[in-house]
């Protein structure tokens, strides 16, 4: 079981990066550090190369749709030292574009490739960003609230 | 040339006939044969795949009716169980599966997914019930059913094999 990050490894990621705000998850106290989208991949290339931190292991990719926004959230977990992080970013709908993290860690190749063919999040510079889960051809998003479910096909 | 046999010869006759020989029509011959020997494919998509195995294991006992030869391929199988929910994106791979099983072939519905999409009917990526890719012979309902449901509907299916023209009749519920 992880522990939550340090807040002292917490005040010093945000030294490193000003624009970070970090909020404790109600709950479970899990620290989630808020990124603006065009500085999240140096956040995460630092937490997950930076000395204090050492995240080798992304524990999930997803995105959740908020009525003006899609968040993107990263979970992380250093398998040395113990303890957990979450690092959230947020991107337009018409244009849900980021850097893909598979370079980083390769775990993000089917997590981005899911949250693409659910959410319509697109990560630049991923291998293979096609749909993981439906069939080749479906249209749309499903997992975004404005999708509109097609009228049951009639039977035979 | 021709017999006639006085009367008392002729009922020694019927009756050593009739301990003897058995008369009957080839599709009884197929019929019997092919309902007593069903040989199904292990199509389990979801859930139901448990009830299917527990109906083939120990307590429930799929072999005394002679159908636990599961086969891993559909070069070998006669019957399809559909065991589970059908995706679209699985639906092709079940067609194709149908389609290379020789015939004579059967398939069960087992299941409410698979008979007609159950509990996820309205999904996006549900096929509301495998008879939109398949034909199908009989469906089991259940969520999952358990298995003595699965074996009655297999039972059902070997009387329809049996005797085709029983689907011609209205079965009713509790015969």
């Amino acid at each position: 079981m992880a522990v939550n990050i340090e807040p002292v490894l917490v005040r010093y990621l945000i030294g490193l990066f000003p624009r970070l705000m970090a909020t404790d998850r109600a709950g479970d106290g899990l620290t989630v550090v808020t990124a603006p989208a065009d500085e999240v991949y140096a956040v995460l290339r630092a937490l997950r190369d930076d000395e204090p931190f050492f995240m080798d292991t992304l524990g999930d990719l997803t995105a959740v749709d908020y009525p003006d926004r899609l968040d993107v959230v990263y979970h992380l977990y250093s398998s040395a030292c113990g303890h957990k992080l979450a690092v959230k970013t947020s991107v337009a709908k018409g244009a849900a574009a980021l850097p893909s993290v598979t370079g980083l860690w390769p775990a993000a190749g089917f997590a981005e490739r899911e949250a693409y063919d659910l959410l319509g999040v697109t990560f630049t510079g991923h291998p293979n960003l096609t749909r993981i889960l439906l069939p080749e051809g479906f249209e749309g998003h499903p997992l975004r609230k404005d999708y509109r479910l097609p009228p049951r096909p009639a039977t035979r | 040339m021709a017999m006639t046999l006085r009367p008392a010869e002729e009922s020694a006759a019927r009756e050593l006939l009739r301990e003897n020989f058995i008369l009957t029509s080839l599709d009884a011959v197929l019929g019997w044969a092919r309902s007593n020997s069903l040989w199904p494919l292990t199509s389990g998509l979801a859930c139901c795949a448990i009830e299917m195995m527990c109906a083939a294991a120990g307590r429930f006992d799929l072999a005394r009716f002679g159908y636990e030869v599961f086969r891993p391929s559909p070069r070998q199988a006669d019957l399809l169980i559909t065991a589970g929910t059908l995706t679209w994106k699985m639906a092709p791979v079940l067609k194709r599966l149908y389609e290379q099983m020789p015939e004579p072939k059967w398939v069960i519905a087992m299941g409410s997914c698979a008979s007609t999409g159950g509990p996820f009917a309205d999904s996006y990526s549900v096929v509301p019930g495998v008879d939109y890719v398949i034909p199908v012979d009989v469906y089991v309902p259940g969520c999952p059913p358990r298995p003595e449901a699965l074996i009655d509907g297999i039972l059902q299916l070997k009387a329809k094999i049996a005797k085709p023209q029983l689907t011609r009749e209205v079965i009713r519920y509790g015969r």
